[in-house]
């Protein structure tokens, strides 16, 4: 028989409003087993820890049960705690009557016999845990980077600073990402290219970097410490050794396509690097535009490029290497405001969205600088900024509001008067929200000093007439209909995650929220972490964001990898499946089913009779195991079971809170 | 013991015992429990690793000790932590769905739900759902082992 003690932790009255303590005390000093159990206020303090610690050893206990808050909040301190006592910390089992009981609960009559059940189960399945210990892990001492951006550059920068190896992966030609396009930054509208491209150069010389552009992510095995990444080396059919950026290939290239990087309001060469700053200053060939993969001819480029490093046979590469640790900065993707019919978006050069509109400020953009139409190349006399295009739009189910658009607004209006002194901005808004150093300023500035008429509403109409855009909307405030002629709109247009976030996701194994942003692991005390132990996420694709949230967000991200690598050993999985060789039949269907490629055959010799027998049975790598437990159910002989999670332990739990009646 | 088991008293509350896999559908419910959602406590969670690791004997247990239904939970198809866990669950706990129909005892007592860590109103609801269905359904006579009760 076990010596288990009970502890119920009132967690101020959260647990306490909700749950009788008392009563769920007694109940548990009834439970096979349990020869103490006692309460305190919060058991996660210091305090209550150490009742635990004292009560193991003043009753001799073997195993703990504590009723608490969910194990995914505190199983861990009080393992250590149970651990300091000198018990093997896998002999504590957890029963969570907060987030699955008092937190749902509304009255004791209720809450108190569900808790009293759940400690049941708990006090049930820890009579059957065993001591396990958690296996050591070799750290791969080397961090990848996904994702080229502001965020993406950062964190491979300060990783690199404290003296570890970086990939950092970029699946466009360039580094740079978003930030690369904007011309100005709120709130202080220093040049974005001016603070950004040093932050490229330094991230492409730095000696610990290695820069992958053109890459993708191909695929992603292995776990914290030893990740083994397949990464996809897309062809630029163009030597990167040879190549000395002097651009007269793409000068010469006789084939246009819209430029991605310009939002498709200029054409590119098929060979062609992103934008002139870029980094590295290597162009790519675009095989689906070039005409020479298209129809075989032209081969300009290769006849014009004085260093001959254009090589058309080129192919894709796959590089596979080992990393201690990723960080996930893959950032986001403007909506297609087309979406919403009424306000015109498409069908008319002068609706745009808030990023082509920044690119019309850019020296090197589809204007040269000047802000003009693109339907007949005048200056806009009067621009309405319509804002939450596609954010906090309950309808279309895009409840969350981008953070960014009011200031990038705020910032695009005072950079039009700048450049188009005789300019008028019309802004309709739901709410300005500002919340940010110096960001209140900024935007009571635009609407002060540049003269920016701010219209709480919403515009329910767009249509060209003349040579202008009729925008009807409603001023919410005054409750009076509002006609403006003007002769552009801007539409801020939702930040949403990349396309192809969910795909990634599901590559690299971090799960997303229902919008597709990447799920950090706590909101608030783990804003980095996600739920895969040593993948981290940076910027705008764990949730919209601005650039000093996403480069700040990408030093935390940095700081933990970097916290990660520095270690020698990591601990494993100490809950992984194991196989009864005495039971194993050796069909191997485990082997087949498992995600981590643990389980292996291993050949048995055995005493038989007068000589000896060979047999083949399956065998548990702990290293490898991840504990799901897939194998156990799938095994014919029972033969294998999951340790912490086993048959006998699970029944034990469903018999205990089967029995309550 | 005998008396508590009289279930066909007007009293009668169904017991619901819900398997969650721990990365997705047990944090939805911890999320539930967060956001103050609010669902029946005839539902009562067991944490396991991973959906895959759901023995259609664990959910025959249930049954035979008493629960009135069983749901089963975990991560949407292409969002196991374990990567394929709930392809195996969802391929084995149908086919056991179907076992259980042949066997004569009503499917409807055993469900298997897809819950994100994200879900928390989903997993209330899915709860609520699943109580008051098994309200309207009554006890689970047929399956129920009161030997076993009478012995403890």
């Amino acid at each position: 028989m076990p010596r288990t003690g009970v502890f119920i932790c009132h967690c101020g009255s959260n647990i306490a409003g909700t749950v009788d303590i008392d009563q769920a005390l007694e109940a548990s000093r009834n439970f096979p087993g349990v020869v103490h159990a006692d309460e305190y206020r919060y058991l996660c303090s210091e305090v209550g820890q150490d009742i635990i610690k004292k009560a193991i050893e003043e009753y001799n206990l073997d195993r703990v049960v504590v009723g608490t808050c969910s194990p995914r909040m505190h199983e861990n301190t009080f393992r250590k705690a149970a651990a300091e006592a000198g018990l093997n910390p896998y002999l504590l089992e957890v029963a969570n009557i907060r987030e699955h009981c008092s937190w749902v609960h509304k009255d004791m009559e209720v809450g108190t016999p569900k808790a009293i059940a759940l400690l049941r189960a708990a006090a049930a399945k820890a009579a059957l845990n065993d001591p396990l210990e958690a296996p050591e892990l070799d750290v791969e001492k080397r961090a990848l980077v996904i994702g080229g951006g502001i965020a993406g550059i950062q964190a491979a920068l300060d990783i690199a600073e404290a003296g570890y190896i970086v990939d950092l992966v970029e699946k466009d030609p360039s580094i740079g990402g978003r930030m690369a396009q904007l011309e100005k930054t709120f709130p202080t509208l220093d040049c974005s290219a001016c603070i950004l491209t040093p932050k490229m150069v330094e991230a492409a010389q730095h000696p610990n970097i290695n820069l992958m552009t053109y890459c993708e992510i191909d695929e992603v095995k292995g776990f914290v410490g030893q990740f083994d990444v397949t990464i996809k080396q897309k062809a630029r059919y163009v030597d990167p050794v040879k190549c000395t950026g002097c651009g007269i290939c793409w000068e010469k290239c006789p084939s246009k396509t819209p430029s991605e990087f310009e939002m498709g309001m200029t054409k590119r060469k098929s060979i062609y690097v992103p934008f002139p700053q870029a980094v590295p200053m290597i162009p790519v060939i675009d095989r689906e535009r070039c005409l020479y993969f298209k129809k075989g001819r032209c081969q300009i480029c290769e006849k014009e490029c004085p260093p001959q490093a254009i090589d058309y046979e080129q192919q894709d590469e796959y590089i596979e290497r080992r990393y201690g640790a990723i960080v996930v900065a893959t950032g986001y993707d403007q909506l297609d405001p087309s979406v919403y019919g009424e306000y015109g978006y498409g069908q008319h050069p002068d609706i745009l969205t808030g990023l082509e509109f920044e690119r019309l400020f850019n020296a090197s953009g589809p204007t040269g600088g000047k802000v003009v139409r693109l339907s007949d190349g005048k200056p806009p006399k009067k621009v309405v900024f319509i804002q939450c295009v596609g954010s906090r739009d309950k309808a279309r189910g895009m409840n969350y509001c981008s953070k960014i658009c009011c200031m990038f607004t705020a910032k695009q209006a005072i950079l039009l008067k700048e450049k188009v002194p005789e300019a008028k901005s019309y802004v309709f808004y739901i709410d300005v929200r500002t919340a940010g150093k110096g960001y209140e300023e900024f935007q009571r500035r635009a609407a002060e000093e540049y003269d920016v008429a701010y219209m709480r509403g919403q515009v329910g109409k767009i249509f060209p007439e003349d040579d202008y855009l009729v925008v009807r909307g409603v001023d919410s405030l005054s409750g009076r209909n509002i006609e403006i002629k003007a002769d552009m709109v801007v539409l801020a247009a939702a930040s949403i995650a990349r396309h192809d976030a969910p795909d990634l996701g599901r590559l690299i194994g971090i799960n997303s929220d229902s919008y597709h942003f990447f799920n950090e692991a706590h909101p608030k005390l783990k804003p980095v972490e996600t739920h895969t132990a040593g993948i981290f996420i940076a910027g705008a694709c764990q949730a919209p964001k601005d650039i000093p949230d996403s480069v700040a967000q990408a030093s935390a991200a940095a700081v933990k990898a970097v916290g990660l690598l520095s270690k020698e050993k990591l601990l494993g999985e100490a809950c992984t499946a194991e196989v009864d060789h005495s039971q194993c039949s050796g069909c191997l269907n485990c082997e087949a089913i498992c995600p981590y490629t643990a389980i292996t055959p291993v050949e048995l010799e055995e005493r038989y009779k007068d000589g000896t027998l060979q047999r083949t049975v399956a065998e548990v790598n702990p290293a490898l195991c991840q504990g799901c437990g897939s194998c156990t159910v799938t095994c014919r002989s029972g033969s294998i079971n999951l340790k912490g999670f086993s048959n006998e332990q699970i029944l034990a739990e469903v018999d205990a809170i089967c029995l309550q009646r | 013991m005998s008396a508590a088991l009289n279930d066909n008293t007007a009293g009668w509350e169904p017991l619901i015992v819900s398997f969650c896999c721990n990365w997705c559908s047990y944090a939805g419910g911890d999320l539930a429990g967060t956001s103050r959602m609010t669902y029946p406590a005839n539902v009562k969670v067991i944490r396991v690793p991973c959906s895959g690791r759901i023995n259609p004997m664990f959910v025959l247990r249930a049954f035979q000790r008493g629960a009135d239904g069983v749901l089963v939970a975990g991560c949407h198809p292409g969002d196991c932590h374990y990567t394929s866990g709930n392809y195996q669950s969802r391929r084995r706990l149908s086919a056991f769905k179907r076992l259980v129909e042949f066997a004569g005892f009503e499917p409807e007592r055993f469900e298997v739900r897809w819950i994100s860590s994200s879900e928390g109103d989903k997993f209330a609801e899915e709860m609520t759902e699943m109580t008051e269905k098994i309200k309207a359904l009554g006890p689970n006579g047929k399956m129920r082992d009161a030997r076993w009760q009478s012995v403890i």
